[in-house]
C-alpha cells in the first residue's frame, strides 16, 4: 500500500482541476481512508471468485427491433450549448 | 377528523374510495403540513405545485369511476436522484442545477401509472454519497424529531417528509444504507429490496452494483404496498431481475411463531450506543416470547464490509460520474479547450465528498491498483455472501440494530470522512451481499429520539422480511410522532 498518492495524475484523470491546497488536503484524506481499506488486502482470498452482481444472471437480450427514442431536440434541451442540432464544445485537437 | 397529513396511506386509500375526503383535500393538507414545515426542515428541494394538482384531480375523476388502486390520489415525495420528467432534478449537486429530465425513470413512471400523486423532489446528499443529508449543494436538511440533530442520509429528505406529514409515503435509494440509516434516525419504516427488485432505469447513478431504490413509509404495510407498485422486470435496466416477483405484502399477518431468528453477533456489541442495543435486545425478546426460535449468528466478514464498500462504491461513482462533463447537461464552465472545460466544470459542479470519492475511485481503479483494490474487495464480497448463504440455511432472518447511534447532532461528523462512513457499520453489508433488509421504528431514546430495527433476509426475501417486520411493528407499538408532525408549530 502506498503511503502517499500521485493525487496530481488522479486528478488529472478524473478530469477536476483543483488548487494545490485541495490536492494536499485530498491526497491527506485519501491516505487516511486507504489505511482503513487497508483491511481487505489482509484476508487471505486464494481461489475466491470475485462477486460483480449478486444474483446468479447472465445476460439480458432484447429482441433487435427499432423502438421509439428521444426526440433530437429533447436530447439537446439540456445542453450547455448546441448549434444546427449537436452538442457544441471548445475545440479539443490543439490547433489553431 | 384528525389532520389528512397525519393518515397512513392504507387509512387515507380507505378514505379516498368511501369518498370521505378527495385526493384534492389530501394533497391539500399535505402541502399546509409542509409550509409550516419545510422552514424548519427543508426536506424538499422542489414542490411540483402544478403537477402534483393535476394529478390528484386526475385521481379524483378515477376514483369517482370506482377505480380502487391502492396508491390511486396518494401523496408522495421521491428523492431528488430519481429523474422526472419536466420536473427539475439535481441529486442535490450543483452541477444539475436547472436540469429538466426528458424522461420518467422507470419507478417514477409506475408510481405515475398508479395513480400516486408526486408531491416534489427531496434533498440527499450530493449524489446520494453521506450519511447525513449534510452533503447537499442546496443546503441541509434537518430532523423533525429534533431541529439540531441530522435526518440521517442520504435519503434524509424523503424520510424527514414522510416522518413529519409532508408526504404519506416517499421512495429513496439505498446504495450502503441509505434508505434504512434515515428512517432508523426519523422513527420511519424504510426497506432496501433485494438488488434487481426495482429497476435503476432514471435513478442517477452511484454505485450500480449496489443502488436499490425502495419506500420510506409510517408503517410496514405501507412500505409493501409503496414497494408492490415498483417492482418488475425493466427491458431498460439489463439488471433488473426477471424471475418470479416475490409476495411482498402476503404474510404480514403471519406472526413470527416457528421462524428461526438470527442475531447477529457483531451488530450487537462494541459500537453500538447502550440505549440503542437494550432497544434491541427488548425486541428479540418479544419475538422470542412471540413464538420465533432465536439463536446467535456469527458473520465474521461483515468486520470488513466497510474497507471492502468504501473502495467498491467509490471505484463505480468515478466512473458513473463521469458522464457530468459540461457538454450534455447541467453546469459548464468555459475552458480554452474541451478537456479544461471538464476540469473546470467538475471542480466547480460537484461538492467536497462527492470529489473526494471520484479522486478514490479513480486511483483504486488506475493501472497497478485494479486487482489489489477493487478486485480484493469484489472477493471480499463473495466471502460475506457465502457467510450469509451459511447463516440462511440456520435461519430464517437476520435482525441488529439498523444504526449504531440515534440521531447525532448537525455538522458532528463532518470533519472527518471515516468518522461518518462508520455510521453505516450495521447496514453495508446487505448491500455488498445484493440482499433485501428493511428498519422498522422500536422505541425512542433518553432523548426522544427514535432507535431503528433492522430485519436482513436472504435475496428475493421479502415475503419473509416482511411478515417479520410487520410483527415487530405490532409487539414495538411505536406510535409516537416528532414533535413538528403538528399543525400548532409556528414557522419561525
Amino acid at each position: 500500500m502506498p503511503a502517499d498518492i500521485d493525487i496530481e495524475r488522479v486528478a488529472h484523470l478524473a478530469r477536476i482541476a483543483l488548487t494545490e491546497d485541495e490536492l494536499a488536503a485530498y491526497s491527506e484524506q485519501l491516505v487516511h481512508i486507504l489505511e482503513h481499506a487497508e483491511r481487505v488486502q489482509a484476508l487471505p482470498t486464494d481461489g475466491v471468485e470475485p462477486t460483480s452482481h449478486p444474483l446468479p444472471m447472465v445476460n439480458a437480450f432484447r429482441a433487435d427491433v427499432v423502438t421509439a427514442s428521444l426526440a433530437r431536440d429533447e436530447a439537446l434541451a439540456g445542453a450547455p450549448d448546441a448549434e444546427n442540432g449537436y452538442f457544441r464544445v471548445p475545440k479539443i485537437l490543439d490547433e489553431s | 377528523m384528525s389532520d389528512l397529513a397525519d393518515l397512513t396511506i392504507a387509512r387515507a386509500g380507505t378514505g379516498l374510495r368511501a369518498g370521505e375526503f378527495t385526493a384534492v383535500d389530501l394533497l391539500e393538507a399535505v402541502e399546509r403540513r409542509a409550509a409550516v414545515t419545510e422552514a424548519h426542515l427543508h426536506a424538499y428541494l422542489t414542490l411540483d405545485r402544478e403537477g402534483s394538482r393535476a394529478a390528484a384531480e386526475a385521481a379524483d375523476a378515477a376514483l369517482a369511476s370506482g377505480d380502487a388502486r391502492p396508491l390511486l390520489g396518494i401523496p408522495i415525495a421521491l428523492k431528488d436522484n430519481m429523474v422526472t420528467k419536466g420536473v427539475e432534478t439535481t441529486a442535490s449537486s450543483q452541477i444539475l442545477a436547472g436540469w429538466k429530465p426528458p424522461y420518467d425513470g422507470t419507478a417514477v413512471r409506475r408510481l405515475k401509472d398508479a395513480g400516486a400523486v408526486i408531491v416534489g423532489k427531496t434533498n440527499l446528499d450530493e449524489f446520494a454519497m453521506g450519511s447525513s443529508t449534510e452533503n447537499s449543494a442546496y443546503g441541509p436538511t434537518r430532523n423533525p424529531w429534533n431541529t439540531d440533530t441530522v435526518p440521517g442520509g442520504s435519503s434524509g429528505g424523503s424520510a424527514a417528509a414522510v416522518a413529519v406529514g409532508s408526504a404519506l409515503g416517499a421512495f429513496g435509494s439505498d446504495t450502503g444504507g441509505s434508505i434504512r440509516q434515515p428512517a432508523s434516525l426519523t422513527g420511519t419504516v424504510g426497506a432496501k429490496p433485494t438488488y434487481g427488485l426495482v429497476s435503476r432505469y432514471g435513478l442517477i447513478a452511484f454505485a450500480s452494483s449496489l443502488d436499490q431504490i425502495g419506500p420510506i413509509a409510517r408503517t410496514v404495510p405501507d412500505a409493501a404496498t409503496l414497494l408492490e407498485s415498483v417492482v418488475g422486470w425493466d427491458p431498460m435496466d439489463a439488471t433488473s431481475y426477471n424471475g418470479e416477483i416475490p409476495a411482498i405484502s402476503r404474510s404480514l399477518d403471519g406472526g413470527v411463531a416457528g421462524l428461526r431468528i438470527g442475531v447477529v453477533t457483531e451488530l450487537t456489541g462494541a459500537g453500538i450506543d447502550a440505549q440503542v442495543l437494550a432497544a434491541t435486545r427488548r425486541v428479540v425478546d418479544r419475538l422470542a416470547d412471540a413464538g420465533a426460535e432465536v439463536v446467535e449468528i456469527s458473520l465474521p466478514a461483515i468486520e470488513y464490509a466497510l474497507s471492502a464498500y468504501y473502495l467498491i462504491a467509490p471505484a463505480e461513482c468515478s466512473a458513473n460520474l463521469a458522464r457530468f462533463d459540461g457538454v450534455r447537461y447541467g453546469l459548464r464552465v468555459d475552458g480554452a479547450t474541451t478537456e479544461e472545460m471538464m476540469a473546470k466544470t467538475r471542480a466547480e459542479g460537484f461538492g467536497p465528498e462527492v470529489t473526494r470519492r471520484i479522486l478514490l475511485g479513480t486511483y483504486a481503479l488506475s493501472a497497478g491498483y485494479y486487482d489489489a483494490f477493487y478486485g480484493q474487495a469484489q472477493r471480499v464480497r463473495t466471502l460475506l455472501r457465502n457467510e450469509f448463504t451459511s447463516a440462511y440455511e440456520q435461519v430464517d432472518v437476520l435482525v441488529s440494530p439498523t444504526s449504531p447511534t440515534t440521531a447525532f447532532e448537525i455538522g458532528a461528523k463532518t470533519a472527518d470522512p471515516l468518522t461518518m462512513y462508520l455510521t453505516d457499520i450495521c447496514t453495508i453489508a446487505t448491500n455488498l451481499a445484493g440482499d433485501p433488509a428493511i428498519s422498522v421504528p422500536v422505541g425512542l431514546d433518553d432523548a426522544g429520539l427514535p432507535i431503528g430495527f433492522q430485519i436482513m433476509a436472504p435475496a428475493l426475501g421479502e415475503e419473509v422480511m416482511f411478515q417479520v417486520a410487520a410483527e415487530v411493528e405490532r409487539l414495538a407499538t411505536f406510535v409516537e410522532r416528532p414533535r413538528l408532525a403538528t399543525s400548532k408549530v409556528v414557522a419561525p
